[in-house]
């Protein structure tokens, strides 16, 4: 009797996912796509307020090196009711820190479905496909879709503002 | 021989929401599935409730009943999916509607001038005159909302993982 041919079928490509929730909604990111998790504690002494703007998803910034990162609130972009935010993503390779209610769990998946082209409007933007988990059915973020250039643009002139009010109030309090 | 005068049979579907029935060209339908469940996310597309899982693929749902008939579906007992076609490609979508589905041989009358855009043309069965519905006017696409389509290789419909 001959033992059975190999499987010699490549085996499906998986990418871990870290699943979790933003104003009670499950969402998806692939894992590589975050750079760090803190708690939202750890941020008091870190973050600075920003004055209302016409972003209103983002009130704090946080210095980073030369860099300077915006903390979005997810219920804020994406239209949901507020929760209170327990952690904060920081994204790779975006200038995004955002507010998540927490990490449901970490798993993998084999298959990312883009979004229909019946989905037409911003949400293009705000994910990379859809994915089923366990017959659910989630959406996967794209990091970049949290803050558009223009926002970006307007939000560091903000930043700019009140960097130089500050220095302005410095000088007056000391004058040379 | 047909003449251009002469219509052509053609196979439709008819589908029922609320009191009313109007026609699909059953070219278009892929299959009547029985109400599953809907799963929401958050979008900006208002014509859409969500999407349902089918055969492994994720199919969007719009409920085209405000816009027929002036109110939304209180009772609904199946979604009819059929395909939509997108200048860079077709994909499925979920019509809820209520009542069984019927597959029927017509000629079809082509729309007059004053018809609204979802109309693509008349059919007559059994004594009614009904509405043959186009699709591409009555759902949501990128070229209906005025906004760039997605080009076919970022809208492949399933694709492999890409980080």
């Amino acid at each position: 009797m001959q033992a059975p041919a190999p499987d010699r079928r490549p085996a499906a490509k998986t990418e871990q996912i870290v699943l979790f929730r933003v104003g009670g909604k499950l969402f998806a990111i692939f894992s590589g796509s975050v750079q760090e998790v803190r708690s939202v504690d750890s941020l008091s002494g870190m973050s600075h307020e920003l004055p209302q703007s016409t972003v209103g998803k983002v009130r704090h910034f946080l210095r980073r090196g030369d860099r300077t990162l915006f903390v979005v609130d997810g219920t804020a972009h994406f239209g949901l009711p507020a929760e209170a935010p327990s952690l904060v993503f920081v994204l790779r390779h975006t200038r995004t820190a955002l507010l998540v209610d927490g990490i449901e769990k970490m798993t993998s998946i084999s298959r990312l479905q883009a979004l229909s082209p019946a989905f037409c409007h911003e949400e293009r933007r705000w994910y990379r496909g859809l994915t089923a988990i366990d017959q659910t059915v989630v959406p996967v973020v794209e990091p970049d879709g949290f803050l558009s250039f223009e926002e970006q643009t307007v939000l560091d002139e903000i930043v700019a503002a009140q960097a130089q009010q500050s220095e302005k109030g410095r000088t007056e309090e000391h004058p040379a | 021989m047909m003449t251009s005068t002469e219509l052509e049979l053609q196979s439709f579907v008819l589908l029922r929401l609320g009191e009313r029935r109007f026609a699909l060209s059953a070219r278009e339908i892929v299959e009547l599935v029985a109400p599953s469940r809907v799963f929401r996310f958050p979008h900006r597309t208002k014509e859409l409730e969500g999407v349902i899982l089918r055969r492994g693929r994720i199919v969007p749902v719009c409920d085209i009943s405000e816009r027929l008939i002036g109110k939304r579906l209180a009772s609904r007992r199946f979604y009819l999916v059929a395909t939509r076609k997108y200048s860079s490609g077709s994909d499925w979508i979920g019509l809820p509607v209520t009542g069984e589905c019927e597959l029927i041989t017509a000629e079809m009358t082509p729309p007059g001038a004053t018809d609204s855009p979802h109309v693509a043309g008349w059919i007559a069965h059994d004594g009614d005159v009904i509405e043959v519905l186009n699709l591409e006017e009555l759902t949501p696409g990128p070229r209906a909302q005025g906004t760039q389509e997605p080009s076919v290789s970022s809208a492949a419909f399933a694709h492999e993982v890409r980080p």
